[in-house]
């Protein structure tokens, strides 16, 4: 791997510029116009140093200190994505390899008049106007260089529509897979989801890393959360010890709809993840769950927003880590609650294991009320392990080891629960299970 | 079968055992009583494996084996059970999980195979009747919003799963209302054969009228001072402790 500095932020520009120069008539669209605008942000802002408040605990000098190619080939066959599945029988399943779509390891199962489901750039094509409603209408580029790079980048990634009155059964799967076999690669999906009045689907984002070499993922997903529409979204990452994400999911909910989300950090050299409610109706649930293990050197930063612009809705958060070796963790909660949003009820709660004396964990709850008739509350808790269950359980003739796993395994599970597509949930028990004997 | 020989140990540099003898053989009742702060809970911890105390001198050899330099869990192996005073709430494990845990961590130590869920099943639950314990408390968190005497329960039915040799009851009365108290007591008699051991430590005589010890002793200041048949219990609960204090002060 080269140690020379670049300049990533001025190779990225230049790439765009490119990129345009060979575009034809579509540089002229309002898709590209979007864009454009984007990469003039990203210019103005820059990459994030410690001085910009989000980012105080979570340093990207490492993560922009080398180049990566963002269009990287990739021959992979399902044999060699095998063990790298969440394995599941009744699901629609899209791929994504080095950030672009997999038509071939790809399947879709779903009727597709009660969803649509398609790589975003042909989904414009074959129906702009429809695209253009939703692309980037939530993503906050004006304070967030990352999201108006891959608004600059956003190519390739998912487009789904969900159709009024429609549940569909089959859950959604997104796999990214990152191949760094032999280089270091960078993607930029743009996933963007529209979920119809009183439509209901559950979908999933898995993020893998195949190889040895640096990958860095910076992901968008913008969710349309219509009208009585139900939504449930999780988020798992079990990608390799030098894999970089960075990413932003930006929901907007309607009247009376609801929205869990579940975001689990299974392994990463450097994770941040920003999860940005907002409660625009009136009787909205949102639900926001997360769970991280760093080890080693890793760093996970959780960022979320529950943002209450209307009366009578209701958030609630559980968030918890397992820390361990020299990992640090960040967890950033921020509850917005606007003037209308009376009678706004929400809740926040991180909770961390620390297991290591030089293991750290940043927590920051913020909470800014303009409403006067509201219940919120929030809560942290950094703490090591409970020495009297331990004792209670080897008492019993369970080992250390084996005690000091059924009692992570615990904490965890009040999260773990909380995810209702049987695979992915299966899945995560198992890995959690063998992360947890492993050590 | 356990054979403790000038036991001293100590807390935070704080000396609180100072020499204990005592010789349990198999199918014999021990009953241990004091006044608080004697040593009598300090003395379960200490056989049990809890680390928060040091050993600073004597042994304890239990079946021939120098049990001080074992973990807590290799002493449950072998066939030590402590039913706590406190029993720990431990969320999100179930008690049949962890039973099932435990039991099969104690068969791989003794080179047995695992149970299946179905043979363990089946056992759980013939024990589960000797203790009356309700069916639903099994499936939930482990003491988790138990009653006390439901926690005390769950500790003599785990010990009826375990079939330890010598089990070491730490003020299982206490917090235990009449009927409670009644059930536990004929849990622990129920498991009483001519190879276990039973230790009783208990602040005062009441569990002893259900629970008949074959030998009593008790315990002040970090050593055992006086030991006689059952009858010493009645008759430390009808004079109090003063006078065995008063005793020992007068040799002392």
């Amino acid at each position: 791997m080269s140690t020379e500095t670049i300049d990533l932020k001025t190779r990225l520009i230049t790439d765009f510029h490119a990129r345009e120069s060979v575009m034809n008539g579509e540089a002229s669209s309002a898709f590209h116009q979007k864009k454009r605008a984007a990469l003039a942000q990203f210019d103005k802002l820059g990459f994030p140093t410690h001085r910009n408040e989000e980012w105080k605990y979570s340093n990207v000098k490492d993560l922009i200190s080398v180049n990566y190619n963002f269009n990287a080939d990739s021959a992979l066959g399902l044999a060699e994505l095998e063990d790298l599945n969440i394995p599941e029988q009744e699901a629609n399943i899209i791929y994504f390899v080095n950030g672009h779509y997999n038509p071939a390891l790809s399947r879709l199962i779903s009727a597709q008049d009660q969803i649509t489901i398609e790589p975003l750039s042909e989904a414009y094509k074959k129906n702009p106007t429809l695209v253009n409603t939703y692309f980037n209408e939530l993503a906050h580029e004006a304070d967030d260089a990352f999201t108006a790079l891959n608004t600059a980048f956003a190519q390739d990634g998912i487009f789904i529509h969900v159709a009024d009155h429609q549940t569909v059964e089959h859950p959604v799967i997104l796999r990214f897979v990152s191949d760094a076999r032999v280089q270091n690669v960078g993607s930029q999906p743009r996933n963007v989801i529209a979920v119809g009045r009183n439509a209901h689907v559950k979908l999933a984002e898995a993020f893998r890393t195949l190889g040895e070499q640096r990958s860095f993922t910076n992901v968008v997903t913008e969710i349309f959360v219509g009208e009585e529409a139900g939504v449930e979204y999780y988020k798992v990452q079990n990608e390799s010890d030098n894999a970089y994400h960075i990413g932003t999911t930006q929901v907007r909910m309607l009247d009376r709809s609801q929205f869990y989300a579940g975001t689990v950090t299974l392994n990463g050299r450097f994770t941040r993840n920003n999860l940005n409610i907002i409660l625009d109706g009136e009787r909205c649930e949102a639900h926001m769950y997360g769970l991280y293990f760093p080890d080693g050197t890793q760093h996970v930063d959780n960022h979320t927003v529950a943002d209450h612009r209307k009366p009578n809705s209701e958030s609630n958060e559980l968030y918890k880590g397992i820390l361990r070796d020299k990992a640090k963790g960040v967890f950033n909660g921020k509850i917005f609650v606007r003037p209308d949003a009376q009678k706004t009820n929400a809740f926040q709660s991180c909770k961390n294991i620390v297991l290591s004396p030089e293991a750290t964990m940043n927590t920051k709850p913020q909470l800014e009320i303009f409403a006067d008739d509201v219940k919120c509350s929030h809560g942290t808790t950094t703490g090591q392990i409970d020495e009297e269950a331990l004792f209670y359980m080897r008492s019993r003739g369970i080992s250390r080891p084996e005690a000091l796993s059924l009692l992570m395994f615990a904490f965890c599970a009040d999260v773990v629960s909380q995810i209702k597509i049987d695979s992915v949930r299966e899945y995560l028990e198992n890995v959690i299970a063998q992360k947890l004997a492993s050590k | 079968m356990l054979s403790i020989n000038d036991l001293r140990a100590s807390i935070e540099g704080k000396e609180i055992l100072k020499g204990i003898n005592l010789e349990v053989k198999p199918g014999e009742v021990h009953a241990i009583m004091g006044p608080n702060g004697s040593g009598k809970s300090t003395l379960a911890s200490v056989l049990a494996g809890r680390e928060e105390y040091e050993v600073t001198g004597g042994s304890v050899v239990f079946d021939g084996k120098d049990i001080l330099e074992m973990a807590p869990e290799e002493r449950a192996a072998e066939g030590i059970f402590l039913a706590f005073q406190y029993p720990v709430e431990i969320p999100g494990v179930t008690t049949i999980n962890f039973l099932k845990t435990a039991v099969n961590e104690i068969r791989k130590y003794r080179g047995e195979n695992p149970l299946d869920a179905a043979q363990f099943l089946k056992m759980v639950r013939e024990k589960a009747k000797l203790v009356s314990m309700n069916d639903s408390l099994l499936k939930r968190a482990l003491n988790e919003g138990f009653s006390g005497g439901e926690k005390k329960r769950n500790e003599i039915f785990q010990m009826a799963v375990l079939e330890p040799k010598l089990a070491i009851l730490d003020e299982t009365d206490s917090g235990l209302d009449i009927d409670a108290l009644r059930i536990v007591a004929e849990g622990v008699n129920s498991l009483r054969s001519p190879e276990r051991a039973t230790i009783v430590v208990t602040h005062y005589q009441r569990l002893l009228d259900y629970i008949i010890p074959d030998y009593v002793h008790v315990l002040y200041k970090g050593r055992i001072v006086k030991s006689g048949p059952k009858e010493l219990a009645l008759e430390l609960e009808e004079k109090g402790y003063d006078w065995i204090k008063a005793e020992v002060e007068a040799v002392g």
